[in-house]
């Protein structure tokens, strides 16, 4: 879905077709299974309000339980303007409404996204809430109260020769389907967009999203804002459709209703909203009308709720995509097969990837730490570590576990903050800066335990990290095709066919195997082009002819970069690094080639617990 | 309109929602610290707790017997709702949790609306702690100071069973480093349904105790739920501490702005929240980096 793909044709647009002959067959099906106008108008303005939430929940991963609030904000700021503003016009005074929405919510959000998990979903509950009490009381002059806005009028279209009017039922339906239309093709484009890919990296791997350089707080704030338009035009058509702007929008029960509708008709589906307000009025109706349970409705819907989450994770369209794949299991199988001859690589490996910055021009070493100290409450993990790596070189650093590697790797990378020292990299002091900062500089790590996007494809994988290297830490392009970035496919295909998956690209990362999950580690490293690139024991947990394999991708790996490998597989070290560093209880104990290494004394003991001795 | 017994009066109101405030938080708060579970059924628990009480006591008669249904009933309703659904989602992701307990709350709410209908349901004090008390400056029904105080011991409880056992001893080492605690031998896992049962007890001793004061509807746990977690926003994720502090901040801001206007009343207690997470992102007494 995010790169062209080989295999898998799918005609252009079909999504966006389907949707178009569904909405226009809708007014002439619908009628003969008994829908009421009403209900099919309601359920687009839930589906409309969805996308957007879907967006956030779905894609992002942000689950909010506030999204009342801007539904209440933008249908109030538009029926406002409509109704005791006199504003005549009344799409204009629904667009106003959705800006005024998104407004809010950007605000909104640079509260609640200062903390992530729950945090958020308890800080978005409060926040409704305070909306609620507010529309009630200090706006009540403007809102009406509890009694709401009524007479919000309906949309005239005049095209000269011909008057549309807009008034309710099936009349006011083109109007609403063309809303969810447009909203729907522009969730499309937009997941289909890099920022999509980003925000499913976020969903799947915030950490992961991070260091491969995206500014995901950016990211995440983008995705509210998103959700809160959406939710301001959905609830400025409520009050169009109703020709009232009711104040139970800003009701936590709205928000309820949103969340659940949105889970029982599929997360991260797009369409799953609208599945799940179908089902919702169609059971109030069934369950209240037909079989007489009257208010009982509800908790026969909570129970279906319930075992939906615990068994049916990804809702009503989740379970028919999942069907649809099971279905076609051969095609794909075939298509695999077809592949899988190149399970052996090509023998000549790839053009290397172009370092990115490759700032030969700055003279001096490439990374220089000086008096690098991190202290952990007492622990002292590093104490004052000079350190300098020359442009090009392979550098391996080993010592005994707890001999402070990984936090002198965290300090390099920035992600944590050294209690005293420097580091400067390319001639730039990096000390201090975040993460995503530094690899956009072109300074990454490829981690000791394998950080991926698990529910995403290889290709998908790799994409992410490319983005980041190729559109810097934060871009709005929300509707450009991904496969339309300039020089990502060959930065996909050059790293894939670096670590050996280049036939494994359509397949999820949960199904590979260890030792491709440990390459595509080093794939996602790779793919943002760091010009000096951290290996935080790449070698650990696999079997001795992964590890000769692995070995040798790290040599042709280091063409044309800097490399730093931790590792405790000293035959690996010994051949990879031209030099050593031994850490030992937070300090350099000794700096040397491999030989110099072998040789001396002191590292002997440190490994071997006094050897000297023992020959004494 | 703003006098002295006026103040003195919504003073102690908010201390007596504050230490309730403060009694439902810490369950919350524990629940969330060892299990890693945010349950959003918190509200309702405090609801159900209310009306086993309210059904004890129209067989009874007994205050006493109330209380102690309410606690009971939530007690083993929470043991059996950790055994038999919450316990698989300790491995799905945070948002499936969440969603679960928000199912969850949504049945208890309904099948409470099933059973005992809408309308509102009253448990009246106990005959010795009704009627008003003269404080000097202005007279106070009795039976909210009382609260305070019966509040007050369940929160030393609470602070025994967490502090001075070995239980406890074992649930705080639990949200420090639950995989630790597993590694040193300990069941971590029927730990995790003691807390569930102790954390749901304690919303059901405050929904019992808490119904003369305000009278059952099935709703009246929800505008709790949130209050709870503006509690635990200020005082701090897994900080028993930090409920209590936060718990009385809240009742505080909610009965002093009350006074004035109780439009602002959310407002304010929005504001507190706000400028907690600016200074102090991890709450009051919360640690850094739990989240």
């Amino acid at each position: 879905m995010m790169a062209a793909t080989p295999h898998r044709r799918r005609p252009p647009y079909l999504a966006e077709i389907l949707t178009a002959a569904a909405l226009i067959a809708a007014p002439f099906v619908l009628p003969y299974f008994g829908s009421a106008p009403n209900t099919v108008n309601r359920i687009l303005v839930w589906g409309l309000f969805g996308i957007g939430f879907d967006i956030l929940f779905g894609y992002t991963g942000l689950l909010s339980f506030g999204q009342s609030a801007l539904y209440g904000t933008g249908g109030f700021v538009a029926a406002y303007l409509l109704t005791r503003a006199g504003f005549p016009h009344v799409t204009t005074a629904l667009l106003i409404g959705m800006v005024a929405a998104a407004v809010v919510g950007w605000l909104v959000g640079l509260v609640a996204l200062r903390r992530t998990g729950i945090y958020f979903a308890m800080i978005t509950v409060a926040i409704a809430e305070v909306f609620y009490f507010v529309e009630f009381n200090p706006l009540a002059q403007w809102t009406g109260g509890e009694n709401g806005l009524p007479g919000v009028p309906t949309p005239v279209l005049n095209l000269g020769f011909k008057t549309f009017h807009f008034t309710s039922g099936w009349a006011l339906y083109p109007f609403l389907a063309f809303w969810y239309f447009v909203g729907i093709v522009v969730a499309l484009r937009i997941v289909r967009s890099p920022v999509g890919a980003v925000l499913r990296a976020i969903r799947e791997n915030p950490l992961r999203a991070t260091a491969v350089g995206h500014d995901i707080h950016a990211y995440k704030l983008a995705a509210f804002v998103i959700a809160a338009a959406y939710a301001g035009l959905a609830g400025g058509l409520l009050g169009v459709l109703q020709a009232f702007m009711p104040p139970d929008a800003f009701t936590f029960d709205t928000s309820g209703q949103l969340v659940i509708q949105t889970v029982i008709g599929g997360r991260g589906t797009l369409f799953g909203p609208l599945v799940g307000a179908g089902v919702w009025l169609f059971l109030q109706d069934f369950l209240q009308a037909t079989l007489g349970l009257g208010a009982a409705w509800k908790l026969v819907l909570g129970l279906v709720f319930v075992l939906l989450v615990c068994f049916l994770r990804d809702g009503i369209v989740g379970a028919i995509r999942d069907f649809a794949r099971w279905l076609d299991r051969d095609r794909r199988a075939a298509a695999e097969g077809t592949a899988l001859p190149a399970a052996t690589e090509p023998a000549t490996p790839p053009p290397a990837l172009r370092a990115r910055h490759g700032n030969a021009s700055v003279a001096g070493p490439i990374l220089q730490a000086t008096a690098l100290t991190k202290h952990y409450g007492g622990v002292v993990a590093n104490a004052g570590i000079d350190f300098t790596v020359e442009r090009g070189e392979i550098r391996g650093i080993i010592g005994p576990n707890g001999a402070g590697k990984s936090t002198f790797f965290k300090m390099l990378t920035c992600e944590v903050s050294p209690t005293s020292g420097r580091i400067v990299f390319q001639g730039r002091d990096i000390t201090g800066l975040g993460v995503t900062e530094v690899c956009q500089l072109g300074l990454t790590k490829s981690y000791q335990v394998n950080q991926l996007f698990n529910k995403l494809t290889v290709g998908e994988n790799v994409t992410i990290a490319a983005l980041a290297a190729l559109r810097g830490r934060f871009r709005l392009d929300l509707l450009r095709s991904t496969a339309t970035v300039p020089g990502l496919e060959e930065q996909v295909a050059h790293t894939l066919a670096l670590v050996h998956l280049a036939s494994r690209r359509e397949v999820p990362v949960s199904q590979l195997a260890y030792g491709e999950k440990r390459r595509l580690e080093i794939g996602l490293a790779l793919a943002s082009s760091p010009d000096l690139l951290l290996l935080d024991e790449p070698l650990a947990g696999m079997s001795p002819s992964e590890r000769a394999e692995t070995v040798k991708l790290l040599k042709s790996v280091a063409a044309g970069r800097t490399l730093i490998v931790i590792d405790h597989d000293m035959d690996a070290i010994f051949e990879l690094a031209q030099r050593i560093s031994v850490l030992q209880e937070g300090r350099v104990l000794v700096e040397g080639t491999p030989d110099e290494i072998r040789a001396n004394a002191k590292v002997q003991e440190a490994y071997l617990g006094g050897v000297g001795e023992a020959h004494a | 309109m703003i006098n002295w017994s006026n103040f003195v009066s919504q003073l102690i109101n908010g201390l007596a929602l504050g230490a309730l405030l403060a009694l439902i938080s810490s369950g919350l708060t524990i629940i969330y610290g060892t299990l890693g579970v945010l349950n959003l059924a918190h509200g309702a628990m405090f609801m159900l707790g209310g009306y086993a009480g309210f059904v004890a006591y129209q067989a009874t008669g007994s205050f006493l017997v109330a209380v102690a249904a309410g606690s009971v009933a939530l007690l083993v309703l929470g043991i059996v709702m950790e055994r038999v659904i919450i316990r698989h989602f300790y491995g799905r992701p945070h948002e499936d949790q969440i969603l679960v307990t928000f199912g969850l709350s949504i049945v208890m709410v309904e099948a409470v609306r099933f059973f005992f209908g809408s309308e509102s349901r009253l448990v009246p004090a106990p005959q010795i702690m009704s009627g008003v008390t003269s404080l000097g400056v202005m007279i106070y029904p009795t039976y909210r100071l009382a609260l305070v105080g019966i509040v007050a011991v369940a929160l030393l409880a609470l602070y025994f069973v967490l502090y001075r056992t070995r239980l406890g001893m074992i649930v705080r080492a639990g949200i420090e480093d639950p995989v630790m605690v597993d590694s040193l031998g300990i069941n971590v896992y029927r730990v995790f349904m003691v807390v569930f049962g102790i954390g749901a007890m304690a919303a059901g001793f405050a929904g019992i105790v808490n119904a003369p004061v305000v009278s059952l509807t099935p709703e009246v746990g929800e505008a709790i739920l949130v209050q709870t977690f503006v509690v635990v926003v200020i005082g701090g994720v897994g900080s028993f501490p930090g409920a209590v502090l936060g718990g009385l901040i809240a009742g505080e801001i909610i009965s002093i702005t009350s006074m004035i206007n109780p439009g602002y009343a959310y407002v304010m207690l929005f504001a507190a929240m706000t400028l907690v997470l600016m200074l102090r992102p991890h709450g009051l007494l919360g640690t850094p980096g739990r989240e």
